[in-house]
């Protein structure tokens, strides 16, 4: 964990020499450096962050600053979830929060503590696919596939939440997941068979 | 982004005490705007403070009206089956916002802080009023084409960007906010300013006030709709919007209340309209009269000229669909 960070050693002396005054102020949930440090190094100590992710709990730290995408891909090696645009423009990026889709990218990984996770490599069952996963893949439901976990994420919630009755309701409420290549008939194609089909998403 | 201290408040008042304590903290909640704003260096907080974890998230009825708590989410609110019956504009209005996944996360709180989407408010390359106070309008010298066309000044021409909240003006909303020391409501058309010369404040929020809940008064209203244009289909912001909410008897219409998106600093309420319709018979006629009032005192910038045409259309079309 975070082995490329040039400034790791600078960054472990403060965490140790600060977990006695963590362990005094224990309600406090940050580990905060002396206050005599340079402000960049002091000011922002790690953060203590548990999560289950894809039925898997994680105990972690992370700095504040770290979105819930750049902790999966960056500090997890969970890259199956996509950094398309990184403002929520995009969908590329789309999770499940404790069953609710969302856009990772403009989420703070220590926001979610306590929660459940479940990104696109947490949706099969073993070796056996999704139904939505199927469907995409029958439907041709991608070309270049970048935006493709995003896009399976949030119509597998489309589903769940009850919107994707017919295809005008399928785009409104996949509109927040954009394809460039322009996949999107196969992909309301897919959503109407899953939907279709009855399967429990 | 620039990083920062987090804190995770416990109660309201440990929140309020933190953001009085820190001078530069902003409170957060969905983020959605916040983190947005920091990751291009538009917003710096050295302080963080997280109230998602605050009581502030149910959804009351009584004789009185309905009471939302700020922490609601989005998408919380528009499936809510109390006001999808009895407050449908509200419903419209923020299923007509954002994407499913930014619902999923926007509180109702956070979706009335959100600041404009103006490029050169969100460029930090770009002079920006309200951004930096004294570095300049961008927007009135340059594309334009997004921004106010009522109530801006020289200072400012940007616009909210919100739909819940032209719906919730419509709806004679009032706001509840708290800080350490008291509670006050604010009537939720003076929630928001005009930019004048101070476009960096976008509403009347004192520091270390968080707003806490809205309530929406129970009404007669019999008839509404909230009509958005925008580039596409979905997932845009407004070019204009119009919420219309009226109470009709008999084909005429006795009270009316209009409020527009898109055009201002704050949405746009449409009190001299709303008097005009009071007492009217439906007709196309009548819509159209009314349109042409509400644009009379409309100022365009080089761009946006078409706001005006555009603005009378949606008010005829929000009118029509409300009462078919």
């Amino acid at each position: 964990m975070d082995k490329h960070k040039p400034n790791e050693s600078r960054r472990n002396f403060l965490k140790n020499s600060t977990a006695l005054a963590a362990l005094t102020f224990a309600p406090i949930a940050f580990v905060k450096a002396a206050e005599n440090d340079d402000k960049i190094a002091s000011l922002f100590e790690k953060v203590p962050l548990q999560l289950e992710i894809n039925g898997e709990l994680h105990k972690l730290t992370v700095e504040p600053r770290v979105t819930l995408l750049d902790l999966l891909r960056e500090q997890l090696n969970l890259t199956g979830t996509k950094k398309g645009c990184d403002h929520g423009q995009c969908g590329a990026c789309t999770v499940h929060v404790d069953g609710k889709r969302i856009n990772s990218c403009l989420s703070l990984a220590v926001m979610n503590n306590g929660k459940k996770i479940t990104t696109i490599e947490g949706l099969a069952n073993g070796e056996k696919l999704h139904p939505m996963q199927e469907a995409f893949i029958k439907n041709d439901g991608f070309q270049c596939g970048y935006c493709t976990p995003g896009q399976i994420m949030s119509a597998v919630c489309c589903i769940r939440e009850g919107h994707a009755n017919n295809p005008a309701e399928i785009r409104e409420y996949m509109s927040g997941n954009i394809c460039r290549c322009g996949a999107y008939p196969n992909i309301v194609d897919a959503i109407t068979e899953v939907k279709k089909g009855g399967q429990t998403v | 982004m620039i990083n920062f201290d987090y804190i995770k408040a416990t109660s309201t008042k440990a929140a309020t005490d933190a953001r009085v304590k820190n001078a530069s903290s902003e409170f957060i909640a969905g983020g959605t705007n916040l983190v947005d704003l920091m990751k291009r260096g538009v917003a710096g907080p050295e302080t963080l403070i997280d109230i998602t974890g605050l009581p502030l998230k149910q959804v009351t009825t009584d004789a009185t009206g309905i009471t939302i708590g700020a922490l609601a989410l989005n998408s919380d609110v528009t499936e809510n089956a109390i006001i999808k019956q009895k407050f449908p504009l509200l419903s419209h209005a923020l299923n007509a916002g954002a994407s499913a996944q930014l619902r999923n996360m926007a509180t109702v709180g956070g979706n009335m802080m959100q600041r404009t989407r103006c490029p050169y408010f969100y460029d930090i390359a770009l002079p920006c009023n309200k951004r930096q106070p004294g570095s300049g309008c961008g927007a009135s010298e340059g594309y334009n084409r997004m921004h106010a066309i009522f109530g801006a000044s020289e200072k400012c021409i940007a616009v909210h960007p919100s739909d819940m909240c032209v719906a919730l003006a419509a709806l004679n909303a009032t706001v509840q906010v708290s800080d350490s020391k008291k509670a006050r409501q604010i009537l939720f058309t003076d929630f928001h300013r005009l930019p004048g010369d101070n476009p960096e404040q976008d509403n009347n929020l004192q520091t270390g006030e968080l707003i806490t809940s809205v309530h929406i008064p129970t009404n007669n209203f019999n008839k509404s709709y909230y009509l958005k244009i925008r580039d596409r289909a979905s997932y845009a912001f407004a070019l204009v919007s119009v919420a219309v909410a009226l109470e009709v008897n008999n084909g005429i219409i006795k009270t009316a209340s209009l409020a527009m998106g898109g055009v201002a600093h704050k949405p746009w309420r449409l009190t001299e309209v709303e008097k005009f319709l009071s007492g009217k018979s439906i007709s196309v006629d009548v819509f159209a009269q009314a349109a042409e009032l509400a644009m009379a005192n409309a100022k365009t910038y080089e761009h946006n000229g078409f706001k005006i045409k555009l603005g009378k259309a949606a008010i005829i079309e929000a009118l029509t669909k409300a009462n078919a």
